[in-house]
Formats: C-alpha cells, structure tokens, sequence
C-alpha cells in the first residue's frame, strides 16, 4: 500500500518538502512505518527515532496497522506555548 | 471554547470569553514571546502547527479539564506565524465557582498543551540563525 505522510517544523525543512510518499506491506505497522523513513530519508533518521506518529489525528504507538486511506504524521516533539 | 490565531491575541477577549456571574473566580495564563532564552538572543518567534489535529488537541482538552474539574467555562488560544518579543504566543483562560479548580485546571491545561498540541516553535535568534525548537533533540528547551 501507498502512504502518505505529513511532516513538520524540522522535518519537513530536513528534506525541503511537506509530505513523503511511501510503499509499505499491506497491514503493516506504525513501528514498520518508522522504520521505512529511516531507510528512505536517511536525513529525518535522528528525528524519526524521537517522533511520534499520528494516525487519524491521534498520536499512535508502533504497534498500530496502518490503512491506506488513514491521514498519518511524523510528529517531531512539540514546542508549543 | 479554542482557536488558533494569526492574528494578536487580545487578553480582554479571552476573559471574557470565560466571565460568568457564575464563576467567583477567572484565571489566565499568558504565554509571551521572550527575549533570551540561556542568555542566547532572540529576534523573533515563528510559529507552525499541525491546524487539523491541533485543533482535535484543544478540544480533547477543553472536554477533560471541565470533565475533570467544576469549571464555568474555558478558553485556550494559540497564535501562529511570526511574533515579535514581549507578544503573546498562548492564552488559557478558565472560570470557576472558586479559586482552586481554576488555578489547578490553568495549571494543568497550560502544562498538557505544551506537551501533546502539535504546535512547534523556531527560533529566530538575533545573530541571523532559526532552528526549530524540539524539546529532548536540539538544547533542552521548552
């Protein structure tokens, strides 16, 4: 399945672009997901490992599956207020 | 009630978006954009966010906060794009029939959001250099 992930702040400015498109198994989960990142933008590694993801607008652990159809987020650590 | 702003916020707005003859007591909390952070200067803030589920954030905390205590009512605003020093980023405002849940629910709300709203802060620091601000990643700011 083909997904598509929002990035943010440091991310997004790591690899100069918004969203990234990826190829996963089907089923697979956030955890593979994070995994996949890593692998494919050698440069958002550091910052992968201390995201986290969210899924529908919800922050979710690595052992969520992830559907084709779900909005998903890397989620760098926030700095608001 | 919440929103995000790229507009100033307007501290007599948010309280009254909270006064109440039911609430014998109004707290607010300010967040203001500060001009040294450990004694680096700042020129200016910019703020960027995740407007979807921010928004989905704001208001999973509004819904506990007044779930968790006896609130008359509660604003959280959040400014976004760029501030200058001394402008005010965040606002939390809640009423109370007392003093104490209002105190304690400002404190929490104010606490929880800089932790789970997906809002990032940079830096734009007086010497020409921005760096996005990620707490436990670049120097451990908050």
């Amino acid at each position: 399945m083909i997904v598509q992930v929002k990035l943010f702040a440091a991310a997004r400015q790591l690899l100069d672009q918004d969203t990234v498109q990826l190829e996963l198994p089907d089923g697979a989960t956030v955890g593979v997901l994070r995994q996949a990142l890593k692998q494919q933008f050698p440069p958002l590694g550091f910052l992968a490992d201390r995201s986290l993801v969210a899924v529908g607008l919800q922050y979710a652990g690595d052992e969520v599956r992830l559907c084709h159809d779900q909005e998903i987020a890397l989620i760098p650590p926030v700095s608001g207020g | 009630m919440y929103y995000l702003t790229y507009d100033p916020i307007d501290p007599a707005k948010v309280l009254d978006a909270v006064r109440s003859p039911l609430a014998g007591a109004v707290v607010l909390f300010l967040g203001t954009a500060r001009e040294f952070t450990a004694g680096r200067k700042t020129q200016a803030l910019l703020y960027d966010c995740y407007p979807q589920m921010a928004e989905q954030k704001l208001a999973e905390l509004e819904e506990t906060a007044v779930q968790r205590w006896p609130l008359v009512a509660c604003c959280l605003v959040h400014r976004l794009g760029q501030l200058a020093i001394g402008e005010i980023s965040v606002a939390v405002a809640v009423s109370a029939a007392h003093r104490r849940p209002a105190f304690e629910a400002g404190q929490w709300l104010i606490d929880t959001l800089k932790e789970v709203v997906p809002i990032w802060k940079q830096e734009h620091w007086a010497d020409g250099t921005r760096e996005w601000v990620h707490p436990g990643i670049n120097r451990d700011q908050k």
